[in-house]
């Protein structure tokens, strides 16, 4: 790759900062310094748009009305409560995807693109998992609030929530018998990695968190103090009678907190090989700054190195930056929430998922060989409604399952194709495939590659299917 | 048969664009020298989450085992007993059934040095085969195709049943193929341009290059095994499992002549910090019954004298139960080999009395059981996939 064009350093920032844009949005952007666009996507993040499909009103998120159900369970027959249960789990889950689909929606047309990306990256890095409709979107709208301030704020805010709480077992960490599995996760996944701790710390940290939970129906953090073990435990070699926020200040006083999260963030945002480099100095700056978000952010979108032409194409796509970025470049509208979710589902990336409590691997883990074909065809399904020809992964989780049982048909997903049209009016032939490989592509193609394009399409829309197929699509 | 009638008799020389020079070579040279359906085959059957070994194959004569679970420990009477003290869970009669047939090889006590207690690092481990502070980015199913053939294997010489490879599975220059349903993957490669693609010049950057082989492998490997597997469909009866179908393709696989060597499946989830009980019941259930109709299957074929069976978990649990009528991340734990070189229990018990930090401590390092399968059954140099020498201490 020789010189790299301005229109390709534009589209790398929107791509890593947030899912791509239109060729319109890159055009205006283009007509000003880079600078700009990167002061933009931060002004356009300044506001937050929390998810809100759940209302108060609605059963299973409002207190009263779970109080209410509970207690109507409690006089039925054993028959008619499991299958009120059973309904509710069936409801809950049309609720968590119906959120889901929302946060889709706004990652792939929404103003605060920067935002929501940081929200997607940190949602892999508090990976959790919750049946509860109103926690999730409850923790979601927690992570987007905080997703660009300070990451103390953050992981003290995870660190309560009723779904993280639950999820890592610590509604059951007792005094008389501490659950390690939140003091463990907390130190090697959200802040210091392996390595960095030892064993004899998990089991003290273990016990300063004993007593923290939350209230079953309304989710508030509570502590409870006759659980709490208050005696002297020794973590990193300090000796106190640490809490549950002690030990928080002392994770983050360590000064490889910094260079896991950075190594982490450089990761996804720049390059699946970090530069020690950058990382070293970007840690330095990170723990400077009381760990403010926005600073890093801002000091990554603005380095030349950020530019570099091998940082330029060299990511995979996760398959929700994939369907994001098509919504986006395309202006596709997918017509309601089962094509989307069957799509993650099939891709192994469901909003809501994880798959543990280590996220998404990311990178090339993406790529294999049914991945990749899945990956290339799906510009065609959604295009064209063809319908997909691959079952998505049945594994036996009943959380995500029955998204692969759908009929899978993809009639209603509409593409924006007069705007897009628009964008490369008057070009025909070569000229038209250059600026449509420009636009869609990250990396330059080969003339062969070029001859069969031609070959194949000529009008821009099915030369712009064309281009979407090719595994250089796959990267941004 | 000779080069010219594997053309003439392949399906890729009458697509004829598609051949790759590599797996070309290698097609031909498993055609050539040697016989179909005698190759041997390893299984590998993942038990992911950290199955509770205990629980598992229970020390049911043991005061401690009792008085540390008060509410988890399963009462002698239903214990399905293999020795004078130990016995399987009461889920897995499929399982004991393999025992009285002389099937099945018990390891005690298997872990490694240093044993770490998070399911994605010891998996990791596992794996890839390392040790608890080495970090390898390559798995060893996928190292042992990487040594098999210097580099010129071809994805489905290992197959995991499922939609995504996992780690195990990847080498440092071959990667294993994972495929749930033949004809389905095989559609997907016969679209023209996708043909084209997987051909033509691309940009030599590093990603790029990457997608471009995954997907010319992809078309060969689909092409191959749609051919072979559309020979043989098992009519044997499986249980109504996930684990179980895809026991069953394995089946069809290994008797259809796909040739793999290794075959990969993934079973759990086994973490159960919670209400242990059912859940881990309810799996160990299937895996027992999915395992019994797979050797037996196997076996009426005429096949199972090739093949063997691995289950592994990446950590057993730990002794005690915690308060929520489950147990927390453990460390060493049982193995299980089905037609071993040896059938029973292999080693001693647990001791529950010499513990490290509540948990077991290991004796066989599960690197020697890879060596001795690697060695022994695979016929390549353990040494070369697992780096140093890890042979000797157990034969299975």
């Amino acid at each position: 790759m020789n010189e790299i064009s301005k229109q390709t350093k534009i589209q790398h920032l929107f791509w890593r900062a947030g899912f791509g844009a239109s060729p319109q949005q890159v055009r205006e952007a283009a007509k000003k310094p880079l600078t700009e666009a990167v002061d933009g996507l931060f002004r356009d993040s300044r506001k937050d748009s929390p998810l809100d499909h759940l209302s108060s009103a609605e059963p299973g998120y409002n207190r009263k009305a779970l109080k209410k159900m509970v207690r109507e369970r409690d006089t039925m027959a054993p028959e008619k409560k499991r299958q009120m249960v059973k309904d509710l789990i069936k409801e809950n889950r049309g609720k968590i995807g119906d959120l889901n689909f929302q946060w889709l929606d706004q990652m792939g047309s929404g103003r605060e693109a920067l935002r929501e990306k940081m929200t997607l990256f940190w949602h892999g890095h508090f990976a959790c998992r919750s049946l509860n409709p109103a926690f999730v979107q409850r923790q979601n709208n927690l992570i987007r609030g905080l997703a660009l301030g300070k990451f103390g704020d953050l992981l003290r805010g995870v660190s309560q929530d009723p779904a993280m709480l639950q999820f890592l077992n610590n509604q059951q960490n007792k005094k008389d018998s501490p659950n390690e599995n939140f003091a463990r996760e907390v130190m090697e996944l959200f802040t210091m990695g392996r390595g960095n701790y030892s064993e004899r710390d998990i089991k003290e940290a273990a016990r300063a968190f004993t007593g923290w939970g939350f209230v079953p129906l309304s989710g508030e953090f509570v502590f409870r103090e006759k659980v709490h073990d208050a005696g002297t435990k020794t973590i990193f070699g300090k000796t106190g009678p640490f809490d549950g926020d002690d030990v928080l200040d002392l994770i983050l006083d360590r000064p490889e907190t910094s260079r896991f999260l950075v190594t982490k963030m450089y990761r996804y945002f720049v390059n699946d090989t970090p530069d020690e480099g950058h990382v070293g100095e970007l840690a330095r700056r990170f723990r400077r700054t009381d760990y403010d978000v926005e600073d890093l952010m801002r000091a990554i979108f603005t380095a030349d190195w950020f530019y570099d032409a091998r940082n330029i194409g060299a990511k995979v796509k996760s398959p929700v930056e994939l369907l994001a970025g098509l919504q986006r470049q395309f202006g596709l509208d997918f017509g309601g929430k089962q094509s989307v979710l069957y799509v993650q589902k099939a891709l192994d990336q469901v909003l809501f998922y994880p798959p543990n409590v280590a996220g998404w691997p990311g990178g090339r883990a993406w790529i294999d060989s049914s991945s990749l074909l899945l990956r290339m065809k799906l510009p065609e399904i959604l295009f064209k409604g063809a319908e997909l020809a691959v079952r998505a992964k049945d594994d036996g989780d009943v959380n995500t399952e029955h998204l692969a049982n759908k009929e899978n048909k993809f009639l209603n997903t509409t593409v924006d194709w007069t705007a897009f049209e628009a964008a490369f009016a008057g070009l025909r032939g070569k000229p038209l495939l250059d600026a449509l490989t420009a636009s869609l592509l990250q990396r330059p193609l080969t003339p062969a590659q070029q001859t069969m394009l031609l070959k194949k399409a000529t009008s821009v829309r099915d030369l712009a299917l064309a281009v979407a197929t090719l595994p250089e699509y796959q990267l941004c | 048969m000779n080069r010219r009638t594997f053309l003439q008799s392949s399906s890729l020389a009458t697509v004829g664009t598609m051949l790759i020079p590599d797996f070309l070579k290698a097609y031909e040279r498993r055609h050539l020298g040697e016989a179909p359906g005698t190759d041997r085959v390893l299984v590998v059957i993942q038990l992911s989450g950290g199955n509770d070994g205990l629980n598992t194959v229970v020390p049911y004569r043991n005061d401690v085992y009792y008085r540390e679970r008060p509410r988890l420990a399963i009462p002698a009477a239903k214990i399905l007993k293999l020795t004078d003290d130990l016995g399987l869970n009461p889920a897995m009669e499929g399982l004991k059934g393999l025992y009285d047939d002389g099937l099945l090889t018990v390891v005690n006590n298997v872990g490694y040095p240093n044993p770490d207690r998070s399911h994605f690092r010891s998996m990791d481990i596992w794996q890839t085969a390392s040790g608890a502070d080495q970090y390898l980015r390559s798995g060893w199913i996928g190292r042992y195709l990487d040594a098999r053939c210097s580099g010129t294997c071809a994805p489905h010489d290992a197959i995991e049943v499922d939609d995504t490879l996992s780690l195990a599975l990847k080498g440092e220059r071959v990667k294993a193929l994972a495929v749930q349903h033949p004809q389905k993957l095989y559609q997907q490669t016969q679209n023209r341009f996708v043909r084209q693609l997987a051909e033509v010049n691309h940009d030599e950057f590093g990603p790029v290059d990457y997608l471009y082989k995954t997907l010319s492998e992809t078309v060969s490997s689909a092409e191959f095994i749609y051919e072979k597997a559309a020979v043989h469909r098992s009519a044997a009866a499986y249980p109504d499992s996930e684990l179980a179908r895809r026991l069953k393709t394995v089946s069809e696989f290994i008797q259809s002549g796909v040739g793999a060597r290794v075959y990969y499946v993934s079973h759990g989830s086994f973490d159960t910090h919670v209400n242990q009980a059912n859940q881990q019941e309810r799996l160990l259930r299937q895996y027992a019954d999915a395992v019994n109709a797979f050797v037996n299957d196997l076996k009426n074929a005429g096949e199972l004298k090739r093949v063997k069976v691995l289950t592994f978990s990446e950590f057993g649990r730990r002794v005690k139960q915690n308060a929520s009528g489950g147990t927390d991340h453990g460390t060493a734990n049982n193995v299980f080999i089905l037609n071993g070189a040896k059938a029973g229990v292999l080693n001693e018990a647990p001791n529950l009395t010499d513990l490290d930090e509540g948990d077991l401590k290991f004796s066989v390092d599960f690197r020697a059981i890879y060596a001795s399968l690697l060695d022994d059954w695979l016929g390549t140099s353990s040494e070369a996939v697992l780096g140093r020498k890890f042979a000797g201490a157990v034969k299975v």
